[in-house]
């Protein structure tokens, strides 16, 4: 063997060692995962049934169910959505595309990503100060569902400007080229190129929210619900309500938190079974994040 | 363009597969817990009434078929009397009277309240059943271990009795905001909140369970219903309140010999709520039901003359607090309900 197979032998040795070496990590990682998710199967699968979604709590382990909770994290969800994805596009399409780059739109950018790392019990603090108190928004879902939108807010504008940035200078120059004014080209052009990493971004950011506590905890949810909110339509002129976003609200991790502390073993295992179903709700959540980027993509072409 | 047009499409099927989903929950769901009920009562309070009210709330709210709401949350004794004193709360949860600081919170917000007495809880002192020195403790030797002078000092079991061994004593108890924290140091200590900090302190009672079943050297207090469930992990020591040893069961709590570690537990309801007709309504469902419900969630019910004697006070209008902010301690059922008598 010559002196330089010799290396080139070393080199590749180095290499595989590397590649051998990350296969570990990656396996360790996964492995702990599986024994987590495999854990909570093997504690609540049995508990699953029709009867445990459409079933309210309960003193009783055997007849309770999470249909209070459930539907209170679907539409704390919503609001969520509704109050932070027009927010921080809006917020991120400016400060890409119009803010000028000075000191003031640095300070901000910087502030920004300081937010994104903030604790959330600080923003369930602050939410009980502000929306709670200050503009006596009372415990309820909007309450709930606008202090989730502050806590992924910077999230969702650090996303945006992430997709919007992925679009490439030379379709805007081109737009330009053609006469197209500054909102034309973002409307017709970098807003929808950049649209599937914007959703993807949203997902994951909503997919945070769904699994906070904390925060909620502080501006008040509720441990016993048994009634659903107003519903959000009625029968008469205009048909659609507003009533259920200022009605008291529960989500899937408080009532998990109540089931945990009990004395009974059997509220454990309903404890369990709602993590269980809140996982799907996340994969879920995720899986639709991946089909949307990936019918965004197919459909670029520039 | 085509890209856009074919976004807001999607945008409009998406608004359309909600609203038929909506539809479809319509006919599914049960029709009564949509109905047009706009009354709602706010409870909030102790962790350690929460099963009780509960188990009335659920009840309640299957009597009624839905036309009155009822929410119960968890804030802590203290916590919760902050909210009710401010008047955001029809019932308050209590798992001690009001202090004279709350009083005067409630008066300073307007609010005047029932105070009505509901069920016994036995404070059960437990150690991992490895620990066979022990199977009773005086309430003095309990003092010494618990006193604020003991943090730092008395940190082995031999230091409390010479003949128990001379191993670490690790102190588990309820977290400074719980009405079971500012009992169990009124009991022993003799001044509530007056505690040695250098002990494990959790709100949540199964922690405690947890740390004191794995753990041979431990001792700690926890409610009667968590002790219940976890018989095969944890032992209850006998409480000597000056008159022998007692351990803590429903027998020893109704006959009063379980002393000074069962407690009364309360509601407290604010006048003005009262009158709305379904808090009314709910109240006497309550005193009516509570005999019943109460067992089921492991706590002693009172004798059935507290509850009818409860009913009258709240029947007539009687409010206020028989116990003024003082103490409560050592508190038979017969000294409770003449007490209340008194009012």
């Amino acid at each position: 063997m010559t002196p330089i197979q010799q290396k080139i032998a070393r080199r590749k040795a180095l290499d595989r060692f590397f590649a051998f070496e990350g296969l570990m990590v990656m396996t360790a990682a996964l492995l702990v995962l599986l024994v987590l998710v495999g854990q909570l199967m093997f504690d609540g699968l049995s508990r699953l049934s029709w009867q445990f979604l459409t079933s309210f709590p309960s003193r009783f382990p055997a007849q309770a169910g999470i249909v209070s909770a459930w539907v209170g994290t679907i539409l704390v969800m919503l609001v969520t959505a509704m109050a932070a994805i027009p927010l921080g596009v809006g917020a991120a399409i400016y400060l890409e595309e119009y803010a000028p780059k000075n000191w003031a739109t640095e300070l901000i950018e910087i502030n920004i990503a300081n937010l994104a790392g903030v604790p959330s019990i600080v923003y369930g603090l602050m939410a009980l100060g502000l929306l709670v108190y200050q503009f006596r928004l009372g415990q309820s879902f909007l309450t709930a569902g606008l202090t989730l939108g502050m806590l992924i807010l910077p999230m969702v504008i650090i996303a945006t400007r992430e997709a919007i940035l992925a679009v490439p200078p030379y379709v805007r120059e081109a737009a330009y080229a053609l006469g197209a004014t500054k909102w034309q080209t973002v409307r017709d052009h970098v807003v929808p190129y950049s649209m599937g990493g914007m959703l993807t971004g949203m997902i994951l950011a909503l997919s945070r929210a769904v699994g906070e506590t904390a925060p909620l905890i502080t501006v008040g949810a509720l441990s016993f619900i048994a009634f659903l909110p107003h519903p959000p339509w009625q029968d008469n002129f205009p048909y659609v309500s507003f009533q259920w976003l200022f009605d008291p609200f529960t989500v899937m991790p408080i009532q998990m938190f109540n089931w945990v502390s009990r004395p009974q073993e059997e509220f454990h295992v309903n404890a369990a079974a709602a993590g269980l179903i809140l996982l799907a709700m996340t994969v879920v959540m995720n899986a639709v994040a991946i089909v949307i980027r990936a019918r965004f993509r197919k459909r670029i072409h520039w | 363009m085509k890209l856009v047009a074919s976004i807001r499409w999607r945008v409009a099927l998406l608004i359309i597969v909600v609203a038929v989903m909506g539809g479809f929950l319509d006919g599914w769901l049960p029709q009564d817990v949509f109905s047009a009920a706009s009354t709602l009562i706010r409870i909030d309070g102790s962790s350690t009434v929460f099963p009780i009210t509960e188990a009335v709330a659920e009840e309640f709210q299957k009597e009624t078929r839905g036309s009155v709401r009822v929410t119960v949350g968890i804030s802590g004794t203290g916590g919760g009397f902050k909210k009710f004193c401010r008047g955001e709360t029809d019932v308050q949860d209590a798992s001690r009277p009001i202090s004279a600081g709350e009083m005067e919170a409630c008066r300073a917000g307007g609010v005047q309240f029932y105070e009505l007495p509901i069920a016994f809880d036995a404070l059960t002192l437990a150690v991992s059943p490895q620990a066979t020195w022990i199977n009773s403790v005086t309430v003095d030797e309990l003092k010494r271990m618990w006193e604020p002078s003991a943090q730092g000092r008395i940190m082995k079991w031999s230091q409390v009795r010479p003949d128990w061994p001379d191993q670490p004593l690790k102190l588990f108890g309820a977290g400074s905001d719980s009405g079971t924290f500012d009992y169990f140091t009124e009991a022993v200590v003799g001044k509530a909140k007056s505690s040695r900090g250098d002990f494990t302190a959790s709100e949540d009672d199964n922690t405690l369970v947890q740390g004191i079943a794995n753990d041979k050297h431990a001792l700690g207090y926890i409610p009667f219903a968590y002790y219940e469930p976890n018989k095969k992990r944890l032992k209850a020591v006998s409480v000597d309140g000056g008159h022998g040893p007692v351990s803590p069961s429903r027998e020893t709590v109704e006959n009063g010999s379980y002393q000074p570690l069962s407690r009364p537990l309360f509601i407290y309801v604010s006048t003005k709520s009262v009158a709305r007709p379904d808090v009314k309504k709910f109240v006497e469902f309550y005193l009516a039901q509570v005999p019943v419900l109460a067992p089921q969630v492991k706590y002693v019910p009172l004798p059935p003359q507290a509850y009818a004697l409860a009913g009258e006070h709240f029947k007539n209008g009687r409010y206020g607090t028989a116990f003024q902010g003082g103490s409560m301690i050592g508190m038979k059922i017969e000294d409770l309900l003449r007490r209340e008598a008194k009012l």
